[in-house]
């Protein structure tokens, strides 16, 4: 055989290998199943309404209690759960009741074994200013490190820990 | 912070589930690319060593599809949302190695192992028929966590059985072998490595909450308490008497390691990984330094040089010198980066062992670089599918056991790789699907059946949530 063929042959073979590695590492592209997260409600973001996104909350009461465009300086915008198996999850906080528990209808749903099904509830109070209450859950709901007992204003960044999973406020 | 300004931050989502499509026929296009590269590779080895087309070129082509469209077919029947990666890169695999061995059973040099190939096919075959087996069988993996300590006293008996007199072998050292009377050797540890991914799975699934939460902090490390250590230092002296009485080294610190994996996975604490790195290396150091052949191994890993001219000239001081460690570096040497192509390089002279252990020098001459990254990337691939797979299973048992068995997998392979190219002592393991020796393939082929049986269950689209009749009876009042 030719020293030729063989050269041909040899950089063949190594491309057709390397070929089959990057035909799979499409295949592994072209293979994304999980869960989508549609946006709603949004009007700037009608254009676009499909985005995929690592971690989903669950669809949201859209209950505009409380004042709704009432917004002041120094007030939290977003909530984030920043410890626990729905670490990164954020809800923006527009004036709803967040409830947050294992019952599938909560606004943020804990799969937490330590969490109770209908947990505690975030809310505006008349002033805007949120409010955490514990809705007489088994294990407790803790702000900072002190059990409540009662709805308490929570400050901006204070951790709220419900089972293992710790949520905050944020602007 | 103006209302204005909070639209870009998304407040009202619903979550739709994207189902993994079946994606049968794009394995079934990766699976024939895949048999048409060894097909290519066998014919380029015909033409570089004997200057014609192999004359069984056709049956060794038509044994490799076979091979796969049975593997394809027992997928498409009954595991049919599976990952549609494994299958194909397992067959690449055991088609490169198949012209691998073929290659060497060529060579001049090596006159012991003529027929190697032909009965690494049929091993191949043996193994594809288990994969088939195992997704007819095995309907369900949460079956196995029901037998979970059957499992465990199934891997001690399979790993205590080449110690039993007149029953284990004796191979170069290490006695890791069974003798079965009319039939040959069989490895039982590449069996053990299932039978213990299986109770480690069911083990820790039931204990990872006390060997994660039950710890004190110490220097930003999480310390596990006593009672919580004890299974960490039953698996540790267990491989560690492996070490001992069957002087093998890749096996004992396989085991070690996927349980450490395991446990990593289970628990999410790094201090495992700390103590685990620390136990393997006192275990190591201390079995090396009084146990000969370990230290051989050790001798041969630090200077190479020195015992290839040992053995050249023949020194007798009690030790078996082998230039095998110093043949597979110049065989990677001489390959530089593109090979010197298939059928045309001298890794035969590595001798023995050319095609088991040292196979992966083999490629590394013929192929090159190029070629030895490409198979370590369809390694790195079929891992990456069994941690995909991990990741969608939706029971913690189907986790731990597809995160045990691809780290088992990958580890082997670094155990083998390193070994081979001089990054840690070469111990006495195969190179998954590639290297020739029944019991690997046969092993490794079900442990890609048991793989595609939990992506199977983990992609396959949940069924729809039953409808809930207290929704529409019940009024909820909000405050």
């Amino acid at each position: 055989m030719s020293e030729l063929t063989l050269t041909v042959m040899r950089l063949g073979f190594l491309a057709v290998l390397w070929l089959f590695v990057i035909v799979a590492v499409q295949v592994i592209r072209s293979d994304l199943f999980g869960t989508r997260v549609t946006q709603r409600g949004s009007r700037r973001e009608a254009g676009r309404q499909q985005q995929p996104a690592r971690q989903a909350a669950p669809p949201q009461q859209r209950q505009q209690t409380g004042g709704g465009g009432r917004q002041r300086r120094n007030a939290p915008t977003k909530l984030v759960v920043s410890e626990g198996t729905l670490t990164g999850t954020t809800v923006a906080l527009q004036g709803q009741t967040i409830t947050l528990g294992r019952a599938h209808d909560s606004t943020i749903v804990l799969d937490d074994d330590y969490a109770s099904s209908r947990h505690a509830r975030i809310y505006p109070d008349r002033d805007g200013q949120w409010i955490v209450e514990d809705l007489g859950s088994t294990n407790g709901t803790y702000l900072d490190r002190t059990r409540l007992t009662t709805p308490t204003p929570i400050p901006l960044g204070a951790p709220i820990r419900i089972g293992k999973t710790v949520i905050e406020l944020r602007k | 912070m103006s209302s204005t300004s909070n639209t870009s931050t998304h407040h009202t989502s619903t979550i739709g589930s994207i189902g993994a499509p079946s994606r049968r026929n794009t394995e079934l296009a990766l699976l024939v690319f895949a048999v048409v590269i060894p097909v290519f590779a066998y014919a380029n080895v015909g033409l570089a060593m004997n200057d014609e087309v192999p004359a069984g070129l056709l049956s060794y082509g038509l044994g490799l599809g076979l091979l796969a469209g049975v593997g394809h077919l027992a997928v498409r029947k009954f595991a049919p949302y599976a990952d549609p990666l494994l299958l194909p890169l397992a067959t690449l695999l055991n088609g490169l190695g198949l012209v691998a061995i073929w290659r060497l059973d060529q060579s001049k040099r090596l006159s012991n192992y003529a027929e190697a190939a032909p009965r690494q096919l049929l091993y191949s075959a043996m193994g594809v028929a288990l994969l088939a087996i195992v997704l007819i069988f095995l309907k369900d993996h949460r079956v196995l966590q029901r037998y979970t300590y059957i499992s465990m006293a199934g891997a001690l008996f399979l790993l205590l059985l080449p110690l039993v007199p007149g029953l284990g072998a004796d191979v170069y050292g290490a006695k890791i072998w069974i003798k079965i009377p009319g039939l040959g050797t069989l490895q039982p540890g590449e069996f053990a490595k299932i039978a213990l991914a299986v109770f480690f799975a069911g083990y820790l699934m039931v204990k990872r909450d006390a060997l994660a939460l039950a710890s004190r902090r110490f220097m930003g490390l999480y310390l596990p308490r006593g009672r919580d250590l004890g299974p960490i230092l039953v698996v540790w002296v267990m491989s560690i008497l492996i070490l001992i009485f069957e002087t093998d080294l890749g096996t004992s610190l396989l085991f070690f390691g996927m349980f450490v994996i395991m446990l990593y996975v289970a628990t999410e604490r790094t201090s495992w990984i700390v103590f685990g790195l620390l136990m393997s290396a006192v275990g190591a150091v201390g079995v090396a330094s009084f146990e000969p052949h370990i230290q051989t191994r050790v001798q041969a890993w630090l200077d190479p040089m020195r015992e290839y001219t040992l053995s050249r000239e023949g020194v007798q001081d009690g030790i078996v010198h082998s230039e095998q460690a110093m043949q597979a570096l110049w065989a990677f040497g001489s390959g530089g980066t593109l090979g010197t192509g298939l059928g045309q390089g001298n890794s035969d002279l590595i001798g023995f062992a050319a095609n088991s252990d040292f196979i992966l020098a083999t490629f590394g001459e013929e192929l090159g670089l190029a070629g030895v990254m490409a198979i370590l990337l369809l390694y790195g691939l079929i891992i990456e599918r069994g941690i995909r797979t991990s990741l969608a299973a939706r029971d913690p048992f189907g986790k731990l056991l597809a995160v045990g068995l691809s780290g088992a997998f990958g580890l082997q392979v670094f155990v083998v790789a390193g070994g081979v190219m001089g990054l840690i002592p070469l111990t006495g393991m195969t190179l998954p699907f590639v290297a020739y020796g029944g019991s690997s393939v046969i092993a490794n082929w079900a442990l890609i059946g048991i793989l595609l049986r939990i992506s199977d269950t983990a992609r396959r689209p949940a069924p729809a949530p039953a409808p809930n009749p207290d929704a529409e009876m019940t009024q909820v009042v909000r405050p």
